[in-house]
Formats: structure tokens, sequence, C-alpha cells
């Protein structure tokens, strides 16, 4: 599986991605930079953590507009597999990847912290790896993580079970506890938590790598 | 001339951030305060100098990327 990662500036999880990258694949993803207009033949894009472009105007409004967000959405669009997590999640959902928008947590707190999820959707390109209904452990770190939709949206994620996970005690407030969703194609998932810092021992928990493992499982 | 873009949560919406401001309004002793909401304010200088094309502008700016759809309303107005 080739994969590339996107750098953008304020980006701080990309090098914790390219090492969960390169953990479960053997292989080291291509780094691209938000400027880039193209990219390499990748099956995977990673959109990282962090604070792309301060959190100006709105979380992940700036990246959204960024010239290698055209070409994300554009290889999105032909099915290649994207994967948001955090601020990368926020993007998704500002270049219109997945639906709605990550709110202000309902307690104003910064949370940084491990949480339990629950691997609501286990058919996915994403969760494979995963018992379906399986409890995990991984960090959330945000202050906007508190997801929202229109109700109409709501339901039509659950109706067709796109909700990928959810938490089991929802730090942020986010509407239905939602922790991670896939769009309408399956080929995109957003999330919140961070399953690129649970990814090896050294972490002191793995239930992460998984992710990584399942798409390398799909994409071959 | 310069446009203006005032861009609201919409209703239903919740804010906590408001919702704090309000409990430290009441702390501060300003009875009744029902409810606060917190919003943003843009000023956009521009070399138009038609009114109407500098409003229509101002509102295509704010759909494409001031606002949120999903969860802010907009007012643009040249002042």
């Amino acid at each position: 599986m080739k994969a590339a990662v996107v750098v953008f500036p304020g980006s701080n999880c990309d090098r914790d991605a390219a090492r969960a990258l390169t953990l479960a694949t053997g292989q080291k993803p291509h780094m691209a930079w938000h400027g880039d207009a193209a990219l390499p033949d990748v099956d995977l894009i990673v959109l990282p953590g962090g604070f792309s472009y301060g959190d100006y105007l709105r979380t992940g409004a700036m990246a959204a507009q960024s010239p290698v967000m055209r070409e994300v959405v554009a290889r999105a669009q032909k099915g290649v597999r994207v994967i948001g997590i955090c601020n990368g999640f926020q993007i998704l959902c500002e270049s219109g990847l997945v639906p709605g928008v990550l709110l202000r947590n309902t307690s104003l707190k910064f949370v940084c912290r491990s949480v339990r999820l629950k691997v609501e959707n286990n058919a996915t390109d994403f969760t494979a790896g995963y018992e379906k209904g399986q409890t995990v452990s991984i960090p959330v770190a945000h202050g906007e993580g508190n997801y929202f939709a229109e109700a109409e949206t709501i339901k039509k994620l659950e109706g067709e079970g796109r909700v990928a996970f959810r938490y089991i005690d929802n730090p942020n407030g986010s509407m239905n506890d939602i922790a991670g969703i896939i769009n309408e194609k399956g080929n995109v998932l957003g999330m919140m938590p961070h399953p690129e810092r649970v990814a090896e021992p050294l972490h002191g928990c793995t239930d992460g790598i998984k992710v990584f493992e399942s798409l390398l499982k799909a994409v071959g | 001339m310069k446009v203006r873009i005032d861009i609201m949560l919409k209703n239903g919406v919740l804010d906590p951030q408001g919702k704090a401001i309000g409990h430290a309004l009441g702390t501060l002793g300003f009875a009744g305060v029902e409810d606060v909401r917190v919003g943003k304010t843009i000023f956009v200088t521009t070399s138009e100098t038609d009114a109407a094309q500098a409003l229509a502008a101002g509102k295509a700016m704010a759909e494409k990327i001031l606002a949120n759809l999903v969860i802010e309303d907009f007012i643009v107005t040249v002042v």
C-alpha cells in the first residue's frame, strides 16, 4: 500500500501518522506539502492532526481551500481511501468530503486523554480488523471535536451504518456520541481520536494500529 | 468600499461559549440575562465602487468560505 501524509502549516501529528503507516505497511509514506497541486499515485491519503493554519476562521476551513486539498477531493471522488484524523476530520468536514461540522467541546475545555470507543461498524476498509461492537481505547486531543449535523444527516448516517466509531463516555458533546464517520462511498473516514498514537507497544497500547492494518488488507 | 459580514450560529446550534459568557454575566450581577449568542464580524475592504457588486461579492465570499452554512447564518452589508 502506497500512502501519502499531507503536511499543512500547523500539522503536528504528521510524523506520528507516518510512523504508524511505516509500521503497518513496511513502507515509508510520501510526505505531501499543503501547496502541492499534484500527488504521486497512492492508495491512501492521510490528513493528520494538528492546528492547520492556526485554526483561523474555523478549524480546517483554511486547509480545506489549500491547493493540495483540491487534489485530495479529486482523488477521493475517484475512490482513493482518505483518512482524516482530528484536525484531518475537521478538514474533511470543511471540504465537504464528509457531512457535518466539529464544534467547540460542550465543556469548553481542551480534552487530552484516552477514551473508550465502540467499533460500531467493522464492515469498512478502515475497521475490518476489529470485531463489531469491540471496545478500544484510543486517545483524543482536541478543543473542537463536538460533532454536529442536521437531524436529517444524523438519521442518514445512522441508517446507512456510517458511524464507524462511537464514544462510550462522550468527551465533547458529539451528537449520538459520534467519534468517527465514513462517507457515502465508504472510502473516506473522519475520526477525532488518534489511532496513530496507540500504534506500537512503546505507546502502552496498540488498539489503533488495526486502522492502518485494515487499510493495508483492503488495498493490498 | 467596505463590506461587512456578520456571522451568527443558527438557532438551535449549541453555543457553549455564549453559555459560559451568560454565566459570567450572571456572576457579575447582570440580572435577567436569558441567553447569549456569540458571532463574528468580518470587514472586507475592496476596490469595488459599485455597492450592489460589492454586496454580491461579500455574499459569495460568505457562502464559499467565511461562513459554514451547516451551522451559521450571515448578513452582508456595505458600510
